[in-house]
């Protein structure tokens, strides 16, 4: 040891390097992280406030039983047709999508060649981040009018020869409706769902497909009797999770629902969202009670995501499979 | 008894209809970006990039028009939520992955997960009620405010996951050398993981680029430039999504064609900072 | 009508297996040759993994793979019942025959080869969704038998074998996963049974268990070769010599010597099987 080595190491320490250095470290990251939680905490908080007035002049039922939303006459304001129309779509995209997404899922996952998977899974990432108005703007110009030519009218023209008393839940058909918003929603969270199946099927431990061929069971049927049921948490909390999206999704929606306002919706015909009238609305809105009202249907929203968010990360949790495995 | 026979012609009809699921669903998607290529290209033009957009009376009488003050505008207004978004999600990402004992942490992963899932349209209102209901006026800050409610939660989880992959010799080599642990985390960890962590950001950054919802109550829109730099933080702003929407539901045919000019720009935008993200992780694995 | 007779002729089959009297009695000739590699190479891209391998596998036998990790004694294990047909890059020349006909030969199915010989992994692999239960008919759901009272059979027949009935009778719709290591590898094994397989390839099934797991495996094995040609790759000497009946050194992806257990423990021809079973690599 020279001389300047020994210097070095007999020195004392600096109080950076002794004791404050990691505290104050420690103290700005959890006061970051803790500014996350506030941000939650916060958001729930605000939106309350916000929406407290039309709370208190409808109580909590009311508002969310409320049919009429008439921001013109009356300011009666009612949630009922946006928690419906929002359902409706969201599930509605959900069982158009679920299906086709695990099946691409499954595809790259165990059929495809790894050159052609990787293709389609750079595909479905490009596509997943096409921005939603973009999307929207396709709906409008070119999705939705091909739909009133080519579905929507051909439907309505055969109901109203055959089938007169159908007119009223078929709808107008001006292709800005909750069919095309519910498609539109669908294709949007086609690459989302896909992607989490994926990364499910991909967690299955090769072993179980090796156990499931050792048995004489063709692809298929490892598939259907190893695979899927080992990712069946991950598939379902994914498909949760795309409800949530689903739900939230704004601006696609929000450009192709048709926006009306009050009940009754029908199928071709124009309808709304929670997130579509407070886009609508919000900024033009000038009444008091109007603002509020939005805010607390903001705030029903909140609560709606929340609750699926939780109810995705409890379903991983209970299904995370740990066995199978040398214990 | 199902005979072999069966099973095996069972095993091709399943991946046959697994290929045509597959092929049906992606061509729609594809035939969207078609379109948008298509269209956007066929409506830029040099004046889409040089002049302001104004009243709807401009484009209608022909005169050139564009949505420079836009694109200005949503690099201001992005960069703001970048610079805001950065420090809280890396912090956050440090307490979870270099302080995995600390007791909180359960919380903030289930808050974080939780903000991630929310719509991004109640950012926006959370940002109206924090920000532009205190000052008065919609504003380019407000803008970025919202953009980094967005972006926060997703930095915070991609800055966890690309620390927790630097294994935990190097932090123990670096401790038994008798160096603190911020030292460690600061000159050791973060350095290793340095990649991973820039690809977060560009992921966030692109991801809330494109979003138009939690912008139209905070930045507002404008039709014009500022008249001084300040006005794009303290004033109305526009940006590219939130434009891409008022000109798609205007009545005007010209501003129509402004519309998938915008697109076009906006998922150029967006696509390459998906694109450079993943070039990044890919060289990281060579 | 045709159904119904091969139904009757699994629970026949099935049912006999209990009956070791009846076994005894039909006893074949003691060394038939059950399965055979004729001039066996394995390619992995480039990489030999094994090469130009010739040995037989004899009835109601257990015959050892030894040597030292990365020998190729797994990867010839695997070739038995056309494992690689899963791995993209692994290339096979050469015959495999099982009861003279070759396994490799284009028109023969895989699927229908994996029937006849079933296999167990180093790690227990419970299908961790399904209960006891269907684990252990799994293989007999596949060709869609339905029948509960010959399912409840087979099923009470194969875990029997596998001395696993008495510990779980009482939970047969427990998860697979919820039993322990050892009694995961045994559920294992009845379920490869529960197919009537005519050759049962072992890949190191007791090296992820405990001793007392290993000795009923063992026991196990012992107990099963009255009735099934039994392969076993195992890492452990010892128990290669408490097991088995023929053994196999391979080394480097050579067969180096094969012949019964007893005398190639005691009296190794080759250098390196000596050196080998003396400890002095490996």
């Amino acid at each position: 040891m020279n001389e300047s080595t020994k210097e070095i190491l007999e020195r004392p320490l600096h109080g950076v390097y002794r004791w404050w250095g990691d505290r104050v470290f420690l103290a700005v990251a959890v006061i970051l992280g803790i500014s996350i939680i506030a941000l939650g905490v916060t958001m729930a908080w605000v939106l309350f406030r916000e929406g407290s007035m039309a709370i208190n002049e409808f109580g909590v039922w009311g508002f969310m039983k409320g049919r009429v939303w008439d921001p013109g006459v009356n300011f009666v304001f009612g949630a009922l047709p946006f928690l419906f129309g929002t359902l409706v779509t969201s599930i509605g995209a959900l069982a158009i999508a679920f299906l086709p997404a695990i099946a691409i899922g499954i595809f790259i996952a165990e059929y495809a060649p790894r050159w052609l998977g990787g293709i389609i899974e750079n595909l479905i990432h490009l596509i997943a981040a096409i921005p939603s108005v973009v999307i929207g703007i396709w709906g409008i110009f070119v999705f939705a009018p091909w739909m009133r030519e080519k579905v929507y009218m051909p439907v309505f023209l055969w109901a109203s020869e055959n089938a007169p008393s159908l007119l009223p839940i078929i709808g107008t058909p001006i292709g800005y409706g909750m069919t095309t918003a519910t498609i539109i929603l669908a294709l949007m969270i086609i690459p989302y769902t896909t992607a989490l199946t994926r990364d499910a099927i991909r967690q299955v431990p090769k072993e179980q497909r090796e156990a499931a061929y050792a048995l004489g069971a063709t692809k298929w049927e490892v598939i259907r009797m190893a695979v899927l049921p080992y990712a069946r948490g991950g598939i379902l909390s994914g498909a949760i999770l795309s409800f949530g999206r689903a739900i939230g999704e704004t601006m696609a929606v929000a450009m192709l629902i048709g926006n009306k306002n009050t009940f009754p919706f029908s199928i071709f015909g124009p309808a709304a969202t929670m997130p579509s009238v407070i886009i609508n609305e919000f900024r033009e809105a000038v009444g008091n009670l109007h603002l509020s009202s939005l805010m607390a249907v903001g705030l029903a929203l909140f609560v709606i995501s929340l609750i699926v968010n939780l109810i995705a990360a409890y379903i991983i949790r209970k299904h995370s499979i740990t066995g199978g495995q040398a214990v | 008894m199902k005979t072999l026979r069966r099973r095996q012609i069972q095993d091709k009809i399943m991946e046959g209809l697994l290929v045509v699921s597959t092929i049906t669903i992606l061509i729609p998607l594809l035939i969207i970006i078609a379109y948008v290529v298509y269209n956007g290209f066929g409506a830029l033009n040099w004046s889409f990039f040089t002049e302001e957009l104004g009243s709807p009376a401009r484009a209608m009488q022909g005169q050139p028009t564009g949505l420079v003050h836009t694109m200005i505008g949503t690099l201001v207004v992005d960069f703001i939520g970048l610079v805001l978004a950065v420090p809280v999600g890396v912090g956050a990402g440090i307490m979870l992955s270099e302080y995995p004992e600390h007791k909180l942490n359960p919380i903030l992963r289930i808050m974080n997960d939780t903000l991630n899932g929310m719509p991004a349209i109640l950012k926006g209102l959370l940002a109206f009620a924090l920000i532009v209901k205190p000052m008065g006026t919609f504003s380019g800050l407000a803008g970025g405010v919202a953009l980094a409610f967005v972006m926060i939660p997703i930095i915070a989880r991609t800055t966890e996951s690309s620390l927790m992959t630097i294994p935990w010799s190097i932090r123990e080599a670096g401790l038994a050398i008798g160096l603190p642990r911020w030292r460690v985390v600061l000159s050791t960890v973060m350095p290793a993981a340095k990649t991973g962590l820039v690809t977060g950001f560009l992921i966030a950054f692109a991801r809330a680029a494109g979003e138009a919802a939690p912008l139209m109550f905070t930045s507002f829109g404008n039709n014009y430039l500022p008249n001084h730099w300040t006005g794009m933080i303290f004033g109305p702003v526009d940006t590219l999504p939130q434009r891409l929407y008022s000109l798609a539901i205007s009545p005007y045919a010209q501003w129509h064609q402004m519309g998938w000019a915008a697109a076009i720009v906006l998922l150029s935008f967006v696509i390459i900072l998906f694109v450079t993200a993943r070039l990044l992780t890919r060289q990281k694995n060579y | 009508m045709e159904n119904k007779v091969k139904t009757e002729n699994i629970k026949s089959s099935a049912m006999t297996t209990t009956n070791e009297i009846e076994t005894t009695v039909e006893k074949k000739e003691t060394s038939r040759v059950r399965m055979e590699a004729k001039n066996l190479t394995i390619k992995y891209g480039t990489n030999v993994a094994v090469r130009n391998l010739s040995m037989p596998i004899y009835n109601e036998k257990v015959t050892a793979l030894v040597g030292p990790s990365g020998c190729g004694k797994t990867t010839f294990l695997r070739s038995l019942n056309r494992m690689h047909d899963l791995t993209k890059s692994a290339h096979i020349t050469g015959e495999v025959l099982l009861d003279g006909n070759d396994i490799y030969d284009p028109k023969v199915n895989p699927v229908t080869i994996r029937r006849k010989i079933g296999m167990v992994f180093q790690k227990p692999t419970p299908f961790p969704t399904m209960s006891i239960y269907d684990n252990v008919v799994a293989g007999l759901k596949l060709v869609g038998i339905r029948d509960r009272k010959l399912l409840n059979e087979v099923c009470e027949i194969a875990l029997t074998q596998a001395a696993l009935f008495d510990e779980v009778k009482d939970r047969l719709n427990a998860p697979g996963g919820s039993l322990s290591g050892g009694q995961q590898q045994r559920l294992s094994i009845a379920r490869a049974l529960a197919i009537k397989p005519e050759v049962i390839l072992m890949d190191e099934p007791t090296s992820s268990l405990d001793p007392k797991s290993t000795m009923k495996i063992e026991d196990l094995i012992v107990e099963l070769k009255k009735k099934y040609s039994i392969v076993i790759v195992t890492h452990n000497l010892a128990q290669a010599a408490r097991i088995s009946d023929y053994s196999a050194f391979m080394y480097l992806g050579d067969l180096v010597e094969y012949g019964k257990t007893k005398k190639m423990f005691q009296n190794p021809e080759d250098k390196r099987t000596e050196e080998y079973l003396t400890g002095k690599f490996g």
